[in-house]
């Protein structure tokens, strides 16, 4: 099996769907001559040219409220917003206008756009240029939540989303485009299914993107307390595979959802809702470990504890959890 | 071409057809928000209404000059641009009433109505929605040949989506006429208040837009500017820019009964109405009194009709008719 490092599989997802539809545009700031300011897409625009890779202006009402417009009278956008906590400015596009077109028209036609944009915690960038914006979309009917965790997993659900016929926001953890991974076997995954990365007896632990990293190196440190912990990548946050996540915690009965957004309001919290009301019966204990209740800080000292380590998440489930080693 | 205003000279055969057909159709338009305010205060129709009356010259003006494959997208004030691009009266009417039978089978409402078989794209209950909508459809529209149009008002001028859409559509040279239709209050706020130098033909202009004013309650100019805009579009490419001067004769919504006008200005416009002047016009080409009464009786007759059918619809049934949140 060969292996592909995170950026590259962006690149190549795009470039083969570019490749195999007509259909398929993408366009962004900077993401054409210079290849993104993550570097992720050099190349593209030298491939299939300025018809369909495409360097806009600084404008992301215009970007997504286009990108918008233009799949709904034929084309298959994929636009890339370059953080995104930029995200809050094209808003109006992707809540009231892609998100709800299929209901309203009453199926007239479908939005299929895709929307990558660089999330997370982790790099220094301050308040303003590391939140994960999925609880600001998590409540919108009508759009798909795609957040990857490794290089593989980024091609195949990429690929999926560009032939997704819905509007899809494609999360990029930033801590994650130098990672390497082994590449698929399978050309693409399903949008809406969860992946068992980690079988475990003791816990479940529930992660996306960066998370799922820390997740199994916190099962690696519980295995050397005899703790066995199960890990989670729920891989789509919208529609969220809730049916994955309460077959294992019938087997393990504790579930911790990772996340680095805050607690209120967030995919964690609202996980162990879901979770608690479907299967109430089997759980022992359910938690979310989350980021904290101020923005997120900028100097190394402050934002390192503000999110989740191993640690924390391997302590957290030996305290707060109450997991005991043998405890199943 | 010269017209001899003492004397009547009938225009070619063709442009009197235009006229004739133009007429009907404003004649239409009024007929429709006339009843829909009459159903309205039979609580027949719900929430609110945005009435479109005095303004008729503009979207009929302009669909004159499209073909059926170009794409519109107009406002919350937009039953006018969907019955001037042909959407079914009944159907229309329907929606508003919130019938199974309206356009969007009920989902949509007044303010949102979408009918892509008419090459409707929207209407958007958010002001500047429109604009960009009509821009991504340039983006498909480039591909075919087709135009796509944005019907705005003038409060949508002082948007981020109209200042970051003229811009894009002009560097990325789409195929996209843009019309303001200035009828000179944003709500219930005079536009020249609001409006730094209260010159909005000025303000495309500034972006390089082949921009023109014209008197928006004559169908005649209104559809000049518009075949001459489409026509440069469709032979060099890139946006183009109208500001139709009209008049809502109404207040912005149904709760708005228009007290902050200037005393005598209604009646002014009203001595300016869009269909008695394309009455006079049609009179002065030679056409009888009795073959503009024998339209104004097809038209109120194809109204009424429309309304019983609406009526007469059933409403849509959660049960019968289930939602899907995604497009397969």
């Amino acid at each position: 099996m060969s292996t592909l490092d995170f950026r590259t599989a962006i690149r190549d997802a795009l470039a083969e769907e570019l490749e195999r539809d007509e259909r398929v545009i993408f366009y962004g700031e900077d993401v054409a001559v210079a290849g993104g300011v993550f570097k992720a897409t050099p190349g593209l625009f030298e491939r299939f040219g300025a018809d369909r890779v495409f360097d806009t202006p600084i404008s992301e009402l215009a970007l997504a409220g286009s990108a918008f417009g233009a799949a709904v009278t034929g084309l298959r956008p994929v636009i890339e917003i370059m953080f995104g906590d930029f995200l809050m400015l094209p808003m109006d596009a992707l809540v009231n206008q892609a998100a709800k077109y299929w209901y309203i028209s009453n199926e007239q036609a479908s939005v299929p756009l895709v929307v990558r944009s660089a999330v997370g915690g982790g790099g220094r960038f301050g308040a303003i240029h590391s939140q994960d914006p999925t609880s600001w979309f998590l409540g919108v009917p009508g759009i798909k939540i795609v957040a990857p965790s490794t290089p593989g997993d980024a091609k195949a659900l990429l690929k999926a989303s560009i032939r997704d016929n819905n509007p899809v926001l494609f999360l990029e953890h930033k801590r994650l485009y130098s990672t390497k991974g082994e590449t698929l076997e399978q050309e693409l995954l399903p949008l809406g299914k969860a992946n068992v990365v980690r079988e475990g007896t003791d816990v479940t632990i529930v992660a996306v993107m960066k998370g799922v990293h820390d997740a199994l190196a916190a099962a690696d440190l519980l295995a050397g307390d005899g703790i066995s912990a199960e890990v989670i990548d729920l891989r789509t946050l919208r529609p969220l595979d809730l049916d994955t996540v309460v077959r294992s915690i019938e087997k393990t009965n504790r579930l911790l959802a990772i996340e680095e957004g805050p607690v209120l309001g967030g995919w964690a919290s609202n996980l162990v809702g879901l979770a608690s009301a479907e299967a109430l019966e089997h759980l022992d204990d359910a938690f979310a470990l989350t980021g904290g209740d101020t923005p997120i800080p900028y100097s190394p000292t402050l934002e390192d504890p503000f999110f989740a380590s191993a640690e924390r998440i391997a302590e957290t489930v030996r305290t707060r959890i109450g997991v005991a080693a043998g405890a199943s | 071409m010269a017209r001899n205003s003492t004397q009547a000279v009938a225009p070619p055969a063709a442009e009197l057809e235009r006229w004739l057909t133009g007429y009907e159709r404003m004649l239409l338009l009024r007929g429709f928000e006339e009843a829909m305010q009459t159903q309205f205060m039979r609580g027949e129709v719900h929430g609110t209404v945005h009435l479109y009356i005095g303004q008729e010259a503009v979207s009929s003006g302009v669909s004159l000059a499209l073909r059926p494959e170009d794409w519109v997208a107009a406002t919350y004030r937009g039953h006018g641009a969907a019955l001037a691009r042909g959407v079914d009266p009944a159907g229309l009417a329907a929606e508003l009433m919130g019938r199974v039978t309206g356009t969007c089978g009920g989902r949509a409402g007044s303010m949102n109505v979408i009918d892509l078989a008419h090459g409707l794209i929207g209407c958007f209950g958010i002001i500047g929605g429109s604009a960009a909508a009509a821009t991504g459809a340039g983006l498909s529209a480039k591909r075919t040949g087709a135009v796509a149009v944005a019907f705005f008002g003038d409060g949508s001028t002082n948007h981020g989506y109209f200042h970051e859409c003229l811009n894009f559509a002009k560097v990325h040279d789409l195929p996209v006429l843009f019309v303001c239709e200035n009828n000179l209050y944003g709500e219930f706020t005079p536009m020249a208040q609001v409006t730094a130098g209260a010159d909005i033909t000025a303000r495309a202009s500034a972006y390089d837009i082949p921009s023109e004013r014209v008197d928006g309650n004559d169908l005649r100019a209104v559809h000049a500017a518009a075949a001459a805009a489409v026509e440069r579009i469709r032979t060099d490419g890139g946006p183009a820019f109208i500001e139709a001067m009209t008049y809502r004769q109404v207040g912005h919504s149904k709760s708005d009964p228009g007290a902050y006008r200037p005393e005598g200005e209604l009646e002014r416009w009203l001595e300016r109405d869009p269909l008695k002047i394309a009455r006079e016009q049609l009179a002065a080409d030679g056409v009888s009194s009795e073959q503009i009464e024998a339209i104004d009786a097809r038209v109120a007759a194809q109204m009424e009709e429309a309304i019983e059918q609406a009526l007469a619809a059933p409403y849509p049934d959660p049960v019968a008719q289930p939602a899907t949140e995604y497009a397969a």
